[in-house]
């Protein structure tokens, strides 16, 4: 199979990149096929699950929310540095020593792939550069504080839109120059082949764990799982759990002003096909979310080909209503979500059905200045 | 040994035609014509922010299209016309509309820097190898290239650089291994020596962002002068021994 057909989600996904990076992306799929069959990797990445990441995270019945229905939230914010971001990361650490490769670039958008790539370049002792829009930086600045004090570089970016979209263009650059000495650890499940499939892989433990939990909680699967669609890495994974299951509705929340699948049109954006906010001479258009996570006018190539096949739906919340689901989820269950999973639970609190599971993909602290700054 | 080509980069924008014109008289073989597009990974700092000023006046692919028509009108029949853009602007497009309407325009090729090798094999191209390519994918782009192949000097992005990469020559040494079309080598060359260090390994060089930027600075004369420049460091290249 050519390298055209190959990590294609019905029409979308591929390798759409300068011929400059494809030998590293065969490089990296053939070290991934590897390292994935590997026996000892297997037990390295559950190891680092366990007493680094703090796996399994709890299922929680959120009782005081559910409005006559039982819903659950997956506790992703519980893992170390507080997002679903450190189970992709810890494992690309592992793909990129593997590969040989002692420099990590990475793109943010909300900081917390950022924190999550320096985090694990910090204890594998990788030299880390996180390349973040100076609108996010100002909008996320915990972040940015930690990532310093972990000892990243985070290199602003000060074009264009200067958010996650320029992030990852300015990233893919880096990676172009270095691509002998660097390792690209993209934060979600979008890129060029095989990437879409790394994430994917390394975000399904959240849907394997979900899965056996909602059964010894209920005896039964779910009616929906619902999740945060930005690039869309914490929804795949919790969806990668139950797509097998025919009974389960998949659902997938886009901010309102950020809908690339429930808006857009198919095109190529940072080295994939796939369904992206653009005009019809496929210039990509601006995102607007108050959530710098899901602020990206793409989106994985796999959710996609889930909304055209029809196994899963994809619909918008505002920012508004992502505000109101946050503030409710503080003051009656005292957890205080990041604002893009606040997104999945403020569709999930109006779903036509009795057993919901809500990814919770990461806690709030960040957002704080951001949501005070809304009022109530 | 033929003369050495010299290939010359702009963005599309409403006085590229009479650019092109001055490039042409100053020794340009051929005309690299960019379409922009708003995210180009290949790219350095100077044609992306050509690209986005080209976009803020409105060069969308039909305006695109009729700058190539007039291009065309204007440097004649005869030199190569070669529209360099990204894949999403093909795929908006329909991607055999697009080299249809191309083709009409007056382009002879194409070049898509983020199509790869081997997608779309309907649409002909000059394919890009770069030093990380092996010699497997080198033999098979020099297969489906459409008349030379654009060697990528460097692994980066577009722009300028102090002096000419060293993996250049590695480079033209395997490409001349595995094929004999003509190789072109572009990203890093932006000066008459560079010029000429990069044409005494390849048989011609590409310049775009040292090209936009002394259009930019001094217009059209100022443009044919810097071109010139380069074709006379291009022609007093010494043909190879034997």
């Amino acid at each position: 199979m050519s390298v055209a057909e190959r990590g294609l989600f019905g029409a979308y996904g591929g390798r759409y990149v300068p011929e400059t990076l494809v030998p590293a992306l065969d490089e990296l799929e053939r070290g991934w096929a590897e390292i994935r069959a590997d026996a000892s990797f297997q037990d390295e990445l559950a190891h680092l699950q366990e007493t680094y990441v703090g796996r399994p995270t709890p299922l929680y019945r959120a009782e005081r929310i559910g409005d006559g229905r039982r819903l659950y939230l997956k506790r992703e914010d519980l893992c170390h540095t507080g997002a679903h971001k450190i189970n992709n990361a810890v494992g690309q650490a592992l793909v990129a020593r593997r590969l040989g490769k002692r420099r990590i670039v990475a793109e943010t958008g909300a900081g917390q792939h950022g924190v999550a790539a320096a985090t694990v370049c910090a204890r594998f002792g990788l030299e880390c550069v996180v390349y973040m829009g100076s609108e996010d930086m100002a909008r996320q600045r915990p972040n940015v504080e930690r990532m310093g004090l972990l000892g990243a570089e985070v290199r602003p970016v000060e074009f264009g839109t200067r958010t996650l979209k320029e992030a990852t263009s300015e990233a893919i650059r880096d990676w172009i120059t270095n691509v002998e000495t660097t390792h690209y650890l993209i934060g979600s499940c979008v890129g060029p082949h095989p990437y879409p499939e790394i994430v994917r892989e390394l975000q399904a433990v959240i849907g394997r764990e979900t899965r056996g939990q909602i059964l010894d909680a209920e005896g039964r699967l779910p009616d929906a799982v619902v999740a945060c669609v930005g690039g869309g890495s914490n929804a795949i994974g919790i969806f990668a759990g139950f797509l097998g299951d025919d009974g389960v509705r998949l659902v997938g929340v886009e901010a309102a002003g950020a809908a690339s699948l429930g808006t857009g049109r198919p095109g190529v954006l940072h080295g994939a096909r796939s369904s992206i906010l653009a005009d019809e001479d496929g210039q990509v258009a601006d995102a607007h979310s108050i959530s710098a996570g899901l602020d990206y006018p793409g989106v994985g190539p796999e959710h996609a080909h889930l909304r055209d096949t029809g196994r899963a739906e994809y619909v918008p919340a505002t920012d508004e209503e992502a505000l109101a689901a946050l503030h409710l989820l503080a003051e009656r269950e005292g957890i205080i979500a990041a604002l893009e999973p606040a997104h999945a639970l403020a569709r999930a609190l109006e779903l036509d059905a009795e057993l919901v599971v809500v990814c919770l993909s990461g806690r709030g602290d960040k957002d704080l200045a951001v949501v005070l700054s809304h009022g109530r | 040994m033929a003369a050495k080509r010299l290939s010359v980069y702009l963005m599309a924008l409403p006085e590229t035609p009479a650019l092109a014109e001055a490039a042409v008289a100053g020794g340009a073989d051929l005309l690299e014509i960019g379409f922009p597009f708003s995210d180009p990974l290949a790219d350095g700092p100077v044609i992306r922010l050509a690209g986005e000023r080209a976009l803020e006046r409105g060069m969308r692919t039909q305006r695109c299209l009729a700058c190539l028509a007039e291009t065309r009108r204007l440097v004649g029949p005869d030199v190569p016309l070669i529209p360099m853009t990204y894949a999403s602007i093909l795929e908006a497009h329909g991607y055999e509309r697009f080299w249809a309407d191309a083709r009409t325009a007056g382009a002879t090729s194409l070049i898509v820097a983020d199509l790869p090798l081997e997608a779309a094999p309907e649409i002909p191209r000059v394919q890009l190898v770069a030093p990380t390519s092996t010699e497997e994918r080198i033999r098979e782009a020099a297969e489906r290239t459409d008349g030379w192949l654009y060697l990528v000097s460097v692994t980066g992005t577009t722009g300028a650089r102090a002096t000419v990469s060293g993996q250049l020559e590695g480079l033209v040494e395997r490409a001349r291994a595995l094929t004999g079309v003509p190789l072109l080598a572009g990203f890093g060359i932006s000066t008459p020596e560079q010029a000429a260090a990069a044409a005494a390994l390849a048989d011609g060089i590409v310049v775009g962002s040292r090209a936009i930027q002394v259009a930019e600075e001094s217009g059209a004369a100022g443009l044919e002068e810097f071109v010139a420049s380069l074709r006379s460091a291009l022609d007093a290249v010494p043909a190879p021994a034997g």
